[in-house]
């Protein structure tokens, strides 16, 4: 699936990272806790999080993952988005809760990432 | 000869957290390694990091690659850890609220370093400090050890010295 793909699954607003619309996303991961993200690698995966932090930005970018939605309409901070933007990290954002958004994609074929199952 | 590099952590700063990871990653991305090794030394190296800045007192992270693999050493100067088979399980935590507000704290970071390592050894004395030592080895884990490696952290600070 395309990024693109997930922009309109989730009617979700691009906040940073226009141009990385057509990269190809290979799964997906949902957690607010960072750690539970970097078990392992999560190499082409999506983010899904409610945890505007600059963290979650660098666990993305150190578990490998090609992009961030942050749920229920949470809008990250300039510190957030300018840091997205050095690490060419596109970042979305969706009035749908984690729960929906999961459940979207997953419906809509983006397995699980870890799992690809 | 490989690459050193060595960078400060700064404890409770949580704004440059994960800097000294993120270079340790793009080196050796320039280098055009292994990529399921950049992947695990950064997670590993993350962690790390992310614990001396969420536990311990100001430390340092170090990296090493040669021909063999990645070394990564953690040392720090904090209040050491109490138990190292409890922080070693996974979900067990002693992070406070404010750690936990940033996504952190979840028990999983020493775990996480012990699954993504080839070789990890942790040492800490209470009041003291903690060292950490992670080999990662190119072509598929040649071994479990790290014998006649180089421990530059180690071997440049002397443990004593610094936490």
């Amino acid at each position: 699936m395309k990024l693109s793909d997930v922009k309109m699954i989730l009617k979700a607003e691009v906040i940073s990272g226009d141009d990385g619309l057509d990269i190809e996303v290979k799964g997906g991961a949902a957690s607010d806790l960072m750690s539970d993200l970097l078990n392992k690698s999560k190499e082409g995966g999506l983010l899904l999080t409610g945890l505007t932090s600059i963290h979650a930005i660098n666990t993305a970018v150190i578990g490998g993952m090609v992009a961030v939605v942050f749920v229920r309409g949470k809008k990250p901070d300039r510190a957030i988005v300018s840091l997205a933007s050095k690490h060419k990290m596109p970042i979305l954002s969706t009035r749908f809760n984690m729960y929906q958004s999961c459940g979207r994609l997953y419906g809509k074929g983006l397995k699980s990432i870890e799992w690809n199952s | 000869m490989g690459i050193i590099k060595e960078f400060k952590i700064q404890s409770k700063d949580f704004v440059h957290a994960g800097e000294g990871s993120m270079d340790i990653r793009n080196t050796l991305k320039s280098l055009d390694l292994d990529a399921d090794v950049i992947q695990r030394v950064s997670i590993c190296a993350y962690e790390a990091e992310m614990n001396v800045v969420m536990h311990g007192g100001d430390g340092i992270i170090s990296m090493s690659q040669d021909e063999t693999g990645v070394v990564i050493e953690v040392m720090d100067g904090g209040p050491g850890i109490d138990d190292i088979n409890l922080a070693l399980t996974e979900g067990y935590t002693t992070a406070g609220v404010e750690v936990q507000q940033m996504g952190f704290g979840a028990g999983m970071g020493l775990p996480n370093i012990v699954r993504n390592s080839d070789y990890f050894k942790i040492y800490s004395e209470k009041k003291k400090g903690t060292y950490l030592v992670m080999c990662f080895w190119f072509n598929n884990r040649i071994g479990n050890e790290c014998r006649g490696r180089l421990f530059t952290l180690w071997d440049n600070h002397k443990y004593n010295e610094v936490v």
